[in-house]
């Protein structure tokens, strides 16, 4: 029997008897991987088949046009001012975030690199993607809603925040991962800093930050708290993001799930499937756009 | 060999006057003894990283329309010396640089020097070939963009791609991916993408390493050819190459210094023909001849 | 003879200081400047969260004091604000979460870097991937119009089977409100934070050095005893850092709870019985709150932030440790 190496790994060897025993223990630990696998597969596959079931019926034209129905007791379509809200806000929101984000991940990695103020930076970003997002429509509440009212730009706001720091991480790390050959060629050919970062750096990343942002705006679209804070609710669209409250499909899935009667339910249903199927709309886009980055790398 | 025109539109500026020169027309060899036109005048040059010297006591003058070779050892401080020609060593915080470096008369690291301007003036070729993941097309136009150059630019990126020996085999495929290129059709791009801002100078640091022979080979052939117009430095660490292509050599080697520590000299530096049939100076003869390096 | 082979019309060599500016070298700057303020942004938010939370959460702290956060006297009728029942459900529906989300996500992450061949592991990524992006709500429908009245029997079954042991029989019982309830939101909290852990997990087990897990092969050991061997010791502050993210993530989530934990306030620890956390009392409240009553919302949403606070910044530290161990190790 060889001595073990004390530096390398620390591995019990026992002699022939216990062969069966280890044996046995490797095949249970084998099996408990394989079953965890599986058992997460239940619920993903128990949620989602519920919500095609429920939601497929009530789901058409109608449904994503039509206002919602004054009273509870209506059965029947439709969830368009949502549908709105929802599309409207998380595009505002987006449009807030992935600049300032994408300027943010530039700091990090091009500007401040291992300085202590871009270290702090770093470090708060990486603590501010934990803030609950009922954190962030309360502080939205409290410092906009209070002054303005309530607004879809409120929700947005709200929104935003949850992005940015995500925004920021993803684009350091796609910035990171530009060879610095690249940088070198261009300030050899006489370029500055900010036109390097233009023109070479940010091309070359811009796959990786996209997909990056696609899943930002995928998990900002499903957002509840901090619009319950924000927006208040309406039945009417709201096209005017500025003025007067707005609605979006979380929201009014979260008011409808606590009525008994049939007609919120089903639209409650209905309007999951809609936001299922966006969100997983952009989670596919985004692994695309990140495949064809891999692809193009290949040099 | 044709012969390779300037283009007739400068770039601003660019336009300088070589002082005292004795040009090549085509076809004409210089004579051996003509006036040379200094473009670099090294005096006691001394790059250190986080205090510690990478290279240090360096005194050279490079002429014009001449092939300088710079060899050595690995990590005898070429690559470093190299790059403080063209201000690279800039991008790199730790380092600090003493001693003067004159190009064309001028001190390059006065305090009002423009880096930006110096690299447009002195271009380079990188070890490993790194075209942006642009088009062919788009890389070569990249550095005249910058420089808002206004002519036409087709022709510009024909011109560049030609005295870079590569238009013919790219020439239909211009909108392609750079990366889609072999590698030493990709270094033949870099080079034509440095040859397209016009620069006085190109550094090349050790542009065939990473090439197969025959890649090799055609580019020390367009080395050959260019340095009737430019004046080229390059990095190499293949002797026979330098030996080939060069007409100025300058060995350099480490030093342990008095502290112990690692630092690269300027050992001799004399014409190509002299350094590699009698060095001066045995550390030369002893890294020519394979004895150690 | 000199030829000149300058054709324009030239002046003397220009210098190379290119005069006062420097062309592009403004643009330069503002650039910068902007970076540097998308990065700034990052503290000036995070700042005013803080700020502006308590400031208006203020009236209700400064009137309860330590009692904010000690008593369970919630009287909204009579201005009484103690929150610790929500406090204690928070903890606890965190807790059965990350009891139950823990060892699957890295049996998860396990299969992933270890036994899944090349394959499947992509394919597996993805299927995780779209469970992190459910979102929470749809997640909080099903589970009150789904799981909760299906649960109702397993629920009795379980209090019926454990009724007169000793301390089992009163944590496993309860009334739930048509099965709303601790162990329900802690259900749905545990399905919800799986892909997180699992992904820091097994970014941490992905960066064990070949040469470990090989050693450990070459002596004889079977998968399990390399993966205990060699996996987990280097990755034991990756896997504290995966579960306390978690944690913070349970603790701050808040329609899925809102729908399914029954929203009765209570200390006592009846798994099955109805409960409320911290996030959903604000999230079922706020709509109708004023004055005081909304300041201690408020207050309770200042208490969550920093409670999660706490927790992710230690296990940021906890990452960031690892990480520079783990870069010191694969050079």
């Amino acid at each position: 029997m060889t001595a073990v190496d004390v530096t390398g790994p620390s591995v019990a060897l026992g002699g022939p008897r216990h062969r069966g025993v280890r044996r046995a223990k490797d095949v249970a630990a084998t099996c408990f991987m394989v079953l965890s696998v599986l058992v997460v597969l239940v619920p993903l596959g128990l949620v989602v088949g519920y919500v095609i079931s429920r939601g497929i019926g009530i789901l058409d034209w109608a449904f994503l046009t039509d206002d919602i129905p004054i009273t509870d007791r209506t059965i029947g379509p439709g969830m368009g001012p949502a549908v709105v809200g929802t599309v409207t806000i998380t595009g505002a929101a987006t449009l807030m975030a992935v600049p300032l984000g994408v300027l943010g991940g530039v700091y990090l990695n091009e500007y401040g690199g291992r300085s202590r103020p871009a270290r702090v930076v770093r470090f708060l970003a990486d603590v501010m993607t934990g803030v609950p997002s009922i954190v962030m429509g309360l502080f939205i509440f409290t410092i906009w809603v209070l002054a303005f009212g309530f607004s879809g730009f409120a929700g947005a706001l709200a929104l935003g925040c949850l992005m940015l720091p995500v925004v920021i991480r993803t684009a350091e790390e796609m910035l990171r991962l530009v060879p610095a050959e690249l940088r070198e060629a261009s300030y050899a050919l006489g370029s500055r800093k900010a036109r390097t970062i233009f023109r070479v750096v940010l091309p070359a990343a811009a796959p990786g930050i996209t997909s990056g942002a696609l899943l930002a705006v995928a998990r900002a679209a499903g957002e509840t708290a901090p619009l319950l804070f924000t927006i208040l609710l309406v039945s009417k669209p709201n096209f005017d993001l500025f003025h007067g409250p707005n609605t979006a499909l979380s929201v009014q899935i979260f008011k409808n799930a606590t009525s008994a009667l049939p007609g919120p339910q089903q639209r409650a249903w209905g309007a999951a499937f809609t936001l299922i199927a966006i969100a997983f709309l952009f989670t596919l886009a985004a692994r695309l756009v990140a495949n064809r980055f891999a692809g193009r790398h290949a040099a | 060999m044709t012969a390779i025109d300037r283009p007739s539109v400068r770039m601003p500026e660019l336009a300088i006057t070589p002082a005292k020169v004795a040009p090549v027309a085509a076809g004409v060899e210089p004579e051996p003894d003509r006036a040379r036109e200094l473009v670099f005048e090294i005096r006691d040059l001394e790059v250190r990283y986080d205090g510690m010297a990478a290279v240090t006591d360096v005194s050279l003058d490079i002429a014009a329309a001449e092939i300088t070779a710079i060899i050595g050892p690995s990590g005898c401080g070429k690559t470093t010396l190299l790059r403080c020609l063209n201000r690279m060593n800039d991008l790199v915080p730790s380092a600090v640089i003493s001693g003067k470096v004159m190009f064309h008369g001028q001190d390059l690291y006065a305090p009002k020097v423009d880096p930006a301007e110096v690299r447009r003036r002195i271009g380079m070729v990188f070890q490993k070939p790194n075209p942006f993941p642009k088009t062919i097309f788009d890389n070569v136009a990249y550095g005249p963009k910058i420089n808002r150059y206004r002519g036409d630019m087709g022709e510009l990126v024909e011109r560049a791609l030609t005295r870079a020996a590569l238009w013919d085999e790219v020439k239909h495929k211009l909108k392609k991916s750079a990366l889609a290129l072999s590698g030493g059709q990709q270094q033949r791009l870099c080079i034509a993408r440095a040859l397209a801002v016009e620069p006085d100078v190109v550094l090349m640091d050790e542009p065939c390493s990473a090439l197969d022979p025959i890649a090799t080979a055609r580019i020390e052939d367009l080395m050959v050819e260019l340095k009737r117009d430019y004046t080229i430095v390059i990095v190499t660490h293949n002797m026979q190459q330098a030996a080939r292509v060069s007409d100025m050599t300058a060995f350099l080697t480490t030093d342990v210094s008095e502290d112990g520590r690692r630092e690269g000299r300027l050992v001799e530096y004399d014409r190509t023909e002299t350094i590699f049939t009698h060095p001066a100076d045995p550390r030369t003869e002893g890294y020519i001849t394979g004895r150690f390096g | 003879m000199a030829l000149d082979t300058a054709p324009a019309p030239v002046a003397p060599p220009p210098p190379l200081g290119g005069g006062s500016h420097p062309p592009g070298a403004r643009a330069d700057t503002v650039f910068r400047w902007l970076s540097l303020a998308g990065g700034g942004l990052v503290l000036v938010i995070l700042a005013l969260v803080v700020y502006s939370t308590t400031r208006q959460a203020w009236p209700a702290l400064r009137k309860e004091g330590l009692d904010f956060v000690l008593s369970d006297d919630w009287d909204v009728v009579k201005g009484q604000f103690g929150a610790l029942a929500f406090i204690f459900g928070t903890l606890v529906i965190s807790v059965i979460a990350l009891l139950l989300a823990l060892p699957v996500s890295i049996g998860i992450a396990l299969f992933i870097t270890e036994v899944a061949p090349r394959r499947l592991q992509r394919p597996v990524v993805y299927v995780i991937d779209l469970l992190a992006v459910i979102p929470s709500v749809v997640f909080g429908l099903w589970g009150i119009l789904v799981l909760a009245p299906a649960i109702l029997g397993f629920y009795q079954n379980v209090a019926d089977a454990v009724s007169g042991v000793p301390v089992l029989g009163n944590v496993l019982n309860g009334t739930p409100v048509v099965g709303r309830s601790f162990m329900t939101a802690g259900i749905i909290l545990a399905i919800m934070i799986t892909p997180i852990i699992t992904s820091i997990t097994r970014e941490v087990f992905a960066t064990v050095p070949r040469s470990q897990k090989e050693a450990a092969l070459a002596l004889g050991a079977t998968r399990w005893e390399m993966i205990r061997g060699a996996v987990f010791p280097h990755s034991r502050s990756g896997m504290v850092a995966g579960a306390m993210i978690g944690f913070g993530r349970a603790m701050g989530e808040t329609i899925a709870v809102a729908l399914v934990i029954g929203s009765i306030p209570t200390t006592k620890l009846q798994l099955f019985g109805s409960g409320d956390s911290m996030a959903a009392v604000i999230a079922n409240n706020f709509g109708d709150a004023s004055g005081t009553f909304r300041s201690a919302l408020i207050g309770l949403g200042v208490v969550l932030f920093g409670m999660t606070l706490v927790i992710g910044t230690v296990a940021q530290a906890l990452v960031g440790r690892a990480e520079r161990r783990l870069g010191a190790v694969a050079r």
